[in-house]
């Protein structure tokens, strides 16, 4: 097949697979064989498009002419492959899960929940094949409408209020800033492709360029940089495989790709790194990487949620990439885009550990995992693979990307980076190292017999052992990915770094 | 024949709307609405077929010429207009069996397929004709028979708001006849070309901008253009389902045609924008309409009034681009036209097969609808959001250059503001989805049984959702028609 017809075939999949697993939805076992099947082609859909774009093929085809000049358009090019990649990959993976927690929880709806996940990778897939900014708005928002039933899958009056707060900061950010700035870049450039190089140098003034960053940067609610960033704890009512697909890899990588897309093609980053008025990026995120990782840590001392904590991380590992974006280096593109593949492996393994606890114990606040280590071994063996990509120590996928920031902020000059990525390091491992003593050296007795007299509201299975097989053989599989990274970074890298050389105008890999 | 298409779209059904009166069974009445409304969306379309490939279509009524005779003459402009109406009127003509029968009392179906015909004859002769005078017989006729429509609807309140809106009604008919009257006094004629020939002649008298200002106080009281919109809230509220969708997706969006038409046409932009400076008028009361009608709207306990104020809303945005005068605002304005009359009659017609079951459309009585009448919801999501405007559905594409018009002249304000409407319009639209997929039904157990609307109703508002959508999709077509009748209004010349 072309690399047109692949890229076609890949985002078509999902849509007819979501068909399917509507038409199924009675046989649960034959849905979620759809659903298996239709990831597992998706994937090869996917991987078989990396070996063009690594030689330099940027396929791309349009779609349809909505307006003389509005085009659906897609164009694949190393950042895109980078996002569809892991999207792709790991939707298999959150497949197998989703089964072991779904059935492990008896929870409801699940023909509309593996329709909806279908529907989001569908989404995912256009974000990262669009070729022009109206492309990507779309499928935006199309990932924005399809993600909420799953937000609020539960159906309760918190899942509701949670759905508020997500819809509202997504559409209110995406409609009333995200959309100006589209239009505003149309009427400025006269085009919305997006080009190596960009396409505002030379057609904005300095201080109004500075204006429109910010309009895109808080316009793309999704990427979390504060104070946009509470649609994302508020996610978290939602099952674990939602958390852990959709607001760990779909949906926030979808932001952050947007960041850095727009920074490097529509922008250009030697267009940026020459204005005074874009700096401010550096700061607020630098702020977000240290202020959501402090939340976190206060989460860790009042020993509250664990997802809520791992939310807070997802904020602050989000803006490393905007961080990243924000020094306006080649090699912090180069940084950025790699840690979006290795944030999300280990993110995606945390998740996991996490719902697994809860199917298998009803566990989900941090004071009790005290013991938990030796009851489920693979678990929280996982879980500490996870840590440490979040911290960014080897041997996890986190070090590389860490590392190429680190590179770039020398590069750039920026020591505020520098410092921020320093600090935060430090900060990622106070929160997770203690977890992993909680869990591996603590005993659980002592709590136990808190908790014997039946007042326990979170209905707690002290006589656990590990959860399903689904859930371990997934969780083992992304913590093996995460470690994987580490060692063979090849792919991923190279991808990454053409994406740094085209955000120059020189264009030099594009 | 074709060459008479453009009399013969309002003379059959002129002569069909009696008939429809007189024959004894609801069905055979109906049936003759059908088939006049099909008549009239065929007329359309070849009409629209041959603007597109000949340009301007001159039509002398019974041979004989202007300005003795009455001319009637179609472009790109009120080709587009009368497709629109008709467009509708054929689609709310096949929804009306079920829900007519439902609402009204058997012996008075007939009459209400009488007046439906006229209303919707009426509306047609508007558009079509190139006289002015005729322009006002055909409102009145319009107008007239949609007081009857109003006040035959269930509740007894729709009689007052009927009379509310036939004195509003009448008195902004009463203005347009006096500057009709004052402009034939000065120039001697009523045919529009030769309007436009004669007027600059005679701009500086006092009497001409005297007319204008009656025009122009008139026809924002027909299109309900902010704070002469008062009479619009109880009519669409109180009305039968099927008037009120064929009225708000028709009956303003002919009157923001007269409003283009003689602006731009008959007057000229030079006169109207640069001389009296309407759009400091236009532009102010259709901010204010946009914003605060979608305000009012966000507390409506009652989901027709809840649109029905969203209509005034959304007829701002049309004003709204009608008052940048350049093409890109035109084009905004004229492609709302067409895109706001889809989206709302979905909204309305779902809120028709609402009240088709429920018996009501208060906000309360819809609990839990999402689950009992799925298509009947999910047609009102789609229209919602293509209300909202949503990619990929056609109010999108109106958003989209109302924004790119705001923005070309420089004016951020105006577009961060319609951009906040935006958003508003997702409050308001949320409220009433909230209510039907999360509030439980109150009813008992065995009562919360499958609900589904009648096939009758759900065709027609599914065919207007698919509309939506593929004009949202691909809007070539309607923005290039959109784009010409801009072009020809500004006097830029049609391509």
């Amino acid at each position: 097949m072309s690399p047109e017809n692949l890229m076609i075939a890949a985002l078509l999949t999902p849509l007819v697979g979501g068909l399917l697993i509507v038409l199924t939805g009675s046989w649960p076992n034959l849905r979620e064989s759809v659903t298996l099947v239709t990831a597992g082609i998706t994937l090869a859909l996917v991987a078989n498009l990396v070996p063009g774009v690594l030689e330099g093929g940027r396929p791309e085809l349009t779609l349809i002419e909505m307006l003389p000049g509005l085009e659906l358009r897609f164009r694949l090019e190393p950042l895109g492959m980078i996002y569809a990649g892991v999207a792709a990959l790991l939707w298999p993976v959150n497949s197998l899960y989703s089964i072991g927690y779904m059935r492990g929880n008896n929870e409801k709806k699940q023909t509309r929940f593996y329709l909806c996940f279908a529907l989001a990778i569908f989404s995912a897939l256009g974000i990262a094949f669009a070729g022009n900014l109206i492309t990507l708005f779309v499928f935006y928002e199309v990932l924005t409408f399809s993600t909420y039933p799953l937000v609020t899958h539960k159906g309760n009056e918190d899942a509701m209020k949670a759905g508020r707060v997500y819809l509202g900061i997504l559409v209110t950010t995406s409609i009333g800033l995200l959309l100006l700035a589209i239009v505003w870049t149309s009427v400025l450039a006269g085009t919305l492709e997006f080009t190596p190089g960009g396409i505002l140098a030379g057609n904005v003034q300095p201080g109004m360029a500075g204006l429109l960053l910010m309009l895109f940067m808080f316009g793309i609610g999704k990427a979390a940089l504060m104070p946009v960033h509470r649609w994302l704890p508020a996610a978290m009512v939602a099952p674990t495989p939602v958390s852990a697909l959709l607001h760990a890899v779909a949906v926030v990588k979808a932001g952050v790709f947007s960041v850095v897309k727009i920074v490097v093609y529509v922008f250009g980053i030697d267009f940026l790194a020459s204005l005074d008025t874009t700096q401010w990026l550096l700061w607020i995120s630098g702020f977000t990487v240290l202020s959501a990782s402090i939340v976190a840590l206060r989460i860790l001392i009042q020993q509250g949620n664990l997802k809520k904590m791992l939310a807070y991380s997802t904020v602050s590992q989000l803006s490393y990439i905007i961080l990243a974006a924000a020094l306006f280096s080649s090699m912090g593109a180069t940084g950025g885009s790699l840690h979006i593949v290795a944030h999300a492996f280990g993110k995606i393994t945390l998740f996991f550990a996490a719902g697994a606890l809860y199917t298998a114990a009803h566990k989900t606040e941090i004071f009790q995992l005290r013991g938990v280590g030796w009851r489920m071994p693979w678990t929280m063996g996982a879980f500490a693979v996870g840590a440490l990509s979040m911290i960014g120590l080897p041997p996890a996928g986190g070090f590389i990307s860490k590392w190429y920031m680190m590179i770039g902020a020398f590069q750039a000059e920026q020591m505020v980076a520098f410092g921020v990525l320093i600090l935060s390091t430090l900060l990622n491992a106070a929160y997770f190292a203690p977890i992993l003593y909680m869990a591996f050296f603590q005993s659980e007795e002592p709590l136990r017999a808190a908790y014997a007299d039946g007042h326990d509201p979170w209905h707690v299975d002290w006589d656990h052992g590990e959860a399903p097989w689904p859930i371990v053989a997934a969780l083992t599989t992304t913590a093996a990915l995460t470690v994987l990274l580490f060692f063979f970074p090849d792919v991923p890298l190279e991808l990454a770094r053409a994406v740094g050389e085209s955000g120059l105008t020189a264009g030099l890999g594009d | 024949m074709s060459e008479h298409l453009p009399v013969l779209l309002v003379v059959v059904p002129l002569l069909a709307a009696p008939v429809a009166a007189l024959v004894p069974h609801p069905r055979v009445a109906w049936a003759i609405t059908v088939g006049a409304a099909g008549w009239a969306l065929y007329a359309a379309t070849g009409l629209l077929g041959r603007v597109m490939e000949e340009g301007v279509i001159r039509y002398e009524l019974g041979g004989w010429s202007p300005p003795l005779g009455i001319e009637y003459r179609v472009d790109a402009v009120n080709a587009w207009v009368i497709l629109i109406v008709a467009t509708i009127g054929a689609i709310t003509a096949l929804y009306a069996l079920r829900s007519v029968e439902r609402e009204l009392e058997r012996d008075r179906i007939p009459l209400f397929y009488a007046a439906f015909i006229l209303c919707m004859t009426g509306l047609l002769g508007i558009a079509v004709t190139g006289d002015v005078f005729n322009v006002f017989v055909f409102l009145e006729i319009s107008s007239l028979s949609a007081y009857g429509l109003i006040a035959m609807g269930q509740d007894r309140r729709a009689l007052t708001s009927s009379y509310q809106y036939l004195i509003m009604g009448s008195v902004g008919a009463t203005f347009i006849v006096i500057g009709i009257g004052l402009m034939y006094g000065m120039t001697g004629t009523l045919n529009m070309m030769d309007l436009a020939e004669r007027l600059p002649a005679v701009m500086d008298t006092r009497t001409i901008p005297v007319a204008f200002a009656f025009l122009t106080v008139g026809f924002s009281l027909k299109l309900a253009l902010f704070p002469l919109h008062l009479w619009l809230p109880n009519a669409y509220t109180f009305a039968p389902s099927t008037v009120t969708a064929f009225i708000a997706s028709t009956a303003t969006k002919v009157a923001v045609y007269m409003m283009l038409r003689f602006f731009f046409t008959v007057f000229g932009a030079a006169f109207a924008f640069d001389v009296m400076n309407v759009d400091m008028i236009l532009l102010p009361l259709s901010l204010v309409a946009i914003f605060s009608m979608s305000l009012v709207a966000i507390y409506q306990d009652n989901a027709k009034r809840l649109l029905a104020y969203s209509s005034v809303a959304q007829i701002g945005y049309m004003v709204l681009g009608i008052s940048f005068a350049t093409v890109m605002g035109l084009t905004a304005g004229i492609i709302h036209l067409f895109n706001h009359a889809l989206m709302k009659a979905v909204l309305f017609m779902a809120l028709g097969a609402v009240f088709y079951r429920v018996g009501s459309v208060e906000l309360e009585a819809m609990r839990g609808l999402g689950k009992r009448m799925p298509w009947t919801m999910g047609a009102f999501v789609a229209g919602g959001l293509s209300l909202i405007g949503v990619p990929l559905t056609v109010g999108f594409i109106s958003k989209w250059y109302l924004i790119t018009g705001a923005l070309e002249k420089g004016w951020w304000p105006v577009a961060v503001l319609v951009l906040i409407t935006s958003l508003m319009a997702v409050i308001y639209v949320w409220k009433v989805i909230e209510v039907a997929y999360f509030h439980e039904f109150p009813g008992s157990e065995d009562d919360d049984g499958a609900l589904e609307a009648p096939l009758a109703l759900l065709i027609p508002t599914w065919a207007l959702v698919f509309v939506n959508v593929y004009f949202g999709v691909d809007a070539s077509l309607t923005s290039r028609i959109a784009g010409d009748a801009a072009r020809i209004l500004l006097g830029e010349g049609a391509p």
